[in-house]
């Protein structure tokens, strides 16, 4: 264990000592304790960049599971690096907004914190490790700590819901991811992804080569909430705002980026990702832009503002893979470039946007836009941030949203230059595209900022007079929009420290060992098409803000039933009621059909079995002769079966079968079996007695005595079920083919057990552990009996 | 001579259970199974006794003794259950 893995698994140690501290420190908020974590382990990561050339990677193992190769191997390189000091920087600033946000005296801090803690904790194992199946642990972890975020407030249905919905399709989305991982594992025979990079070719020509690569795309866009599974992310704002903004707009969400950047070196070759991955990610920014526009939530605009946006960053990386077949790579690595300064930019406009809103929630009771307005005078700080953050967001000068909003667009017009995969026809959607999906983004970003800050104030729909929040409510979302403007004009602060080495784990095979990419951001490009493309988006999008009255009623044209929600409700409901049905059809409640079942499958197993194998034979030679009493004992006990079946009262039934059982007594007798003939006699009596008994005390309803109804299916299958029996049974006499170990107990059973019968040397010497439990049952079913009898709590009052 | 007379015996015990079943079938009354079946019993007596002749062998003669005692015993005991409704009566109640 190095002070790596200590690293990663500090969150878990810490989240030991939360309930601790929150029940012995009752005055303290349990935020504070819990806030040094995320910032040591920030400067710890921190000194990654500063104290060595950041071009190195460190590696550190730990043996987990050595037989199966599973090793928890901690893996620091460019992207693992930058995917670290969001998940802790962005930490340490909600739970320090947390503090704040949450109440001591109302929250259960200690789970929140410790649920917080966990996710954390995830988050960095997922990004750090280089085992897969390590990974797709702490994946995991990070689905379940989320399901306990959103649930957070359990006593609320809609939480419970929402954290129901992420659950059932991120759980989806990683079991698919693990199904792709062990498909890499049969491919290569390693779990390492950086082994598995280096047997690239192998899997390239590989046939399971697609559909590991769909499994692990359906994990990411699963748990990135990329179309059509982007559902769940809208309905997990019913967490706390805290979590809304760590969770799902920083780090958890960005997990299915990270994936798909994490293993681009291993699919980015093939068409099919460069397609599905920038397809997906493209219509997933448009579809999530244009449905943030109708949300009257505040919350709501932001979640599907983060579809969007990631969206946008998948497709981004998605072109970027591009690079790999040409010669001029540069030119076209600009869309990795972008994909992964968007993805710093976001964590940092999306993070403030959401603690603003908080705090709007929080000062005002409301997060409803129709009931908000007017708030600029009233919080000037708040508004002045939400600005910030929301002009970046739409992609405005002077903030890093603008930058990387036009590297986005040169990106997306550079597909349309690409010769192959059919990019010079089909790819002419992509700017399209991404254009309509800015307006609209420009759209909602203004939404919210006009529709909650200017206006009028209407002081009687909301519940207390707004006023500005706490200063250390402010603090963290005052940091990362200062960040927003410092990314904004010196954004080379990132390329070097952290850019360039994301790149160069994403696209490792463009460069030699040594070699990094130069990344360099201007604010100014001269007059390019982007350029044209962006005042293109405000224009329009200024014209569409200012008449949405008029043309909103679009929203109303695609009906309440087609959406994906009511699709994966009623796909819910088909599901439960429709497996309840089949459980319903097939378990009637009645043994007569469960033994139809068990009775066809004996026939249809053995028969099919025995007939495909050519296992029937009829071969007599080895059958002794058939005497007359034979048959003639035959004849009787066949007459006392029919009667049995066919008697109209019970009683003659039960003399009927107490016949056959003499009649066995007798075949012992003639097959010289005298211990076998005399206990068979008692236990046949004993039994016939015991059935009269039986038959004696039937109720007094039922009693009406009937003729056996004839059953067609009952019929055949008795019938099938003899047929196969005496099949087997003669065949197996037929190829008997070893010699029985009879002769063994002849020779020895006075020799070494000292009796001249038999049968009863086996039983007592030879086998005498049969014996003994044998013994045992008979002693269970008379106790069992005898309680039965004796114990009736449940009918005492009876009598 | 002696395997023949043995064979005629067999014959017609059998014949006699035979029939013995057919009563045990038709019935009509209860009464008539109960004693068909005894008589049943007394007919397994004969049968194992003579087989137990034509295997040369002693090892059947406790089976004769127990159908004996069972064939006694049952017909006692389904002549009560005709008669009283139960076959060991318990005094529990009283």
């Amino acid at each position: 264990m190095t002070l790596l893995h200590w690293a990663i698994l500090a969150p878990f140690l810490f989240a030991i000592f939360v309930p601790l501290v929150y029940k012995v420190f009752p005055k303290l908020h349990t935020g504070w304790f819990v806030l040094l974590l995320p910032v040591v382990l920030f400067l710890y990561f921190l000194q990654f960049l500063l104290n060595r050339t950041h071009y190195e990677t460190v590696i550190e193992t730990v043996e987990w599971i050595p037989s199966l190769g599973i090793n928890f191997t901690a893996y620091v390189d460019g992207l693992g690096l930058l995917f670290a000091l969001l998940i802790t920087g962005i930490g340490s600033l909600v739970v320090l907004y947390s503090i704040y946000y949450l109440s001591k005296e109302k929250e259960q801090l200690h789970t929140f914190y410790v649920y917080l803690l966990m996710f954390m904790g995830a988050m960095l194992g997922v990004v750090l490790s280089d085992n897969t199946i390590v990974l797709y642990t702490f994946w995991e972890l990070t689905s379940f700590s989320s399901f306990l975020l959103i649930g957070y407030w359990y006593h609320r249905e809609k939480s419970r819901y929402g954290a129901q919905k992420s659950m059932l399709i991120t759980v989806f989305g990683g079991l698919s991811m693990l199904g792709g991982f062990i498909l890499l594992y049969l491919m290569t025979g390693t779990f390492s992804i950086r082994e598995t990079i280096a047997q690239v070719d192998t899997i390239l020509s590989h046939d399971l080569f697609i559909f590991a690569m769909i499994l692990i795309l359906l994990g990411a866009f699963t748990k990135s909430a990329q179309f059509p599974f982007y559902i769940w992310l809208p309905d997990a704002m019913e967490a706390p705002t805290p979590v809304s903004a760590y969770l799902h707009s920083a780090t958890m969400v960005k997990a299915g980026i990270y994936l798909v950047a994490r293993f681009s070196p291993i699919f980015a070759f093939s068409a099919e990702w460069f397609w599905s991955v920038s397809l997906f990610g493209i219509f997933t920014l448009f579809w999530g832009s244009f449905n943030a526009v109708k949300q009257t939530d505040l919350k709501a605009i932001l979640a599907f503002s983060t579809v969007s946006q990631l969206g946008m960053i998948m497709s981004l990386l998605g072109v970027g893979a591009a690079a790999l077949h040409y010669q001029n790579f540069e030119y076209y690595t600009v869309a990795t470039l972008a994909a992964i300064f968007h993805l710093i930019n976001h964590a940092t406009f999306k993070g403030s946007l959401f603690m603003v809103v908080g705090i709007i929630d929080h000062e005002t009771g409301t997060r409803d836009i129709r009931k908000l307005g007017g708030l600029m005078s009233l919080m000037p700080i708040t508004f002045t941030i939400a600005v910030i953050g929301a002009f970046s967001m739409a992609g405005l000068p002077p903030f890093n949203g603008f930058l990387s909003k036009e590297m986005f667009f040169t990106s997306m017009l550079r597909v349309l230059e690409m010769n192959m995969f059919q990019a010079d026809t089909w790819g002419m959607l992509l700017p399209i595209i991404a254009w309509i999906g800015s307006v609209f983004t420009f759209l909602y970003s203004m939404v919210l900022v006009f529709k909650t800050f200017t206006g009028k104030l209407q002081k009687e729909k909301l519940e207390k007079m707004p006023h500005e929040a706490p200063i250390g409510m402010l603090i963290p979302p005052i940091v990362l929009a200062s960040l927003v403007v410092i990314f904004g004009f010196f954004p080379d602060l990132l390329a070097y420290t952290l850019i360039e080495p994301a790149m160069k784990s994403i696209l490792p095979s463009l460069l030699a060992e040594s070699e990094h990419f130069h990344v360099h951001i201007e604010m100014w490009h001269g007059f390019t098409p982007e350029l044209f493309m962006t005042i293109g988006v405000v224009l329009l999008g200024t014209i569409l803000f200012l008449t949405l009255t008029k043309w909103k009623k679009v929203y109303g044209l695609q009906p309440e039933k087609l959406t994906l929600n009511t699709f994966y409700d009623s796909s819910l409901v088909a599901l439960d009621s429709s497996s309840s049905r089949f459980t319903k059809f097939y378990m009637t409640g009645f043994i007569r059909d469960y033994l139809v079942y068990i009775f066809a499958f004996l026939i249809v197993m053995l028969g099919a079995s025995m007939a495909s194998l050519g296992a029937f034979s009829l071969d007599v030679s080895k059958t002794a002769p058939v005497g007359i009493y034979e048959v003639i004992l035959a004849l009787v006990m066949i007459a006392g079966t029919l009667t049995t079946l066919f008697s109209t009262s019970r009683l003659t039934a039960i003399i009927a079968l107490g016949s056959v059982g003499y009649s066995l007594s007798l075949f012992f007798v003639l097959f010289r079996a005298p211990d076998l003939a005399l206990t068979q006699l008692i236990i046949e009596t004993v039994s016939v007695a015991l059935f009269l008994l039986a038959f004696y005390h039937l109720p007094e309803l039922k009693r009406r005595e009937q003729k056996l109804r004839f059953r067609l299916v009952n019929f055949i299958i008795s019938l099938g079920v003899g047929v196969i029996v005496t099949l087997i049974a003669i065949s197996a006499n037929s190829e008997r083919v070893s010699e029985t170990i009879a002769s063994y107990f002849i020779e020895n059973s006075y020799k070494l057990g000292g009796g001249k019968n038999m049968v009863n040397v086996i039983l007592v010497d030879f086998r005498g552990f049969d014996t003994m439990f044998e013994i045992t049952v008979l002693g269970i079913a008379a106790l069992a009996i005898y309680s039965m009898i004796k114990l009736r709590l449940s009918r005492r009052e009876e009598g | 001579m002696f395997e023949t007379v043995i064979i005629i015996s067999l014959a017609l015990i059998a014949i006699s259970s035979f029939l013995l079943i057919i009563r045990l079938i038709k019935g009509p009354s209860v009464p008539d199974r109960a004693v068909s079946l005894d008589a049943f019993g007394i007919n397994l007596i004969a049968i194992t006794a003579i087989i137990s002749v034509v295997l040369k062998t002693n090892a059947f003669l406790d089976v004769i003794l127990l159908l004996g005692i069972l064939a006694f015993i049952g017909t006692v005991a389904i002549a009560k259950f005709l008669e009283k409704g139960e076959i060991v009566e318990n005094d529990r109640d009283q």
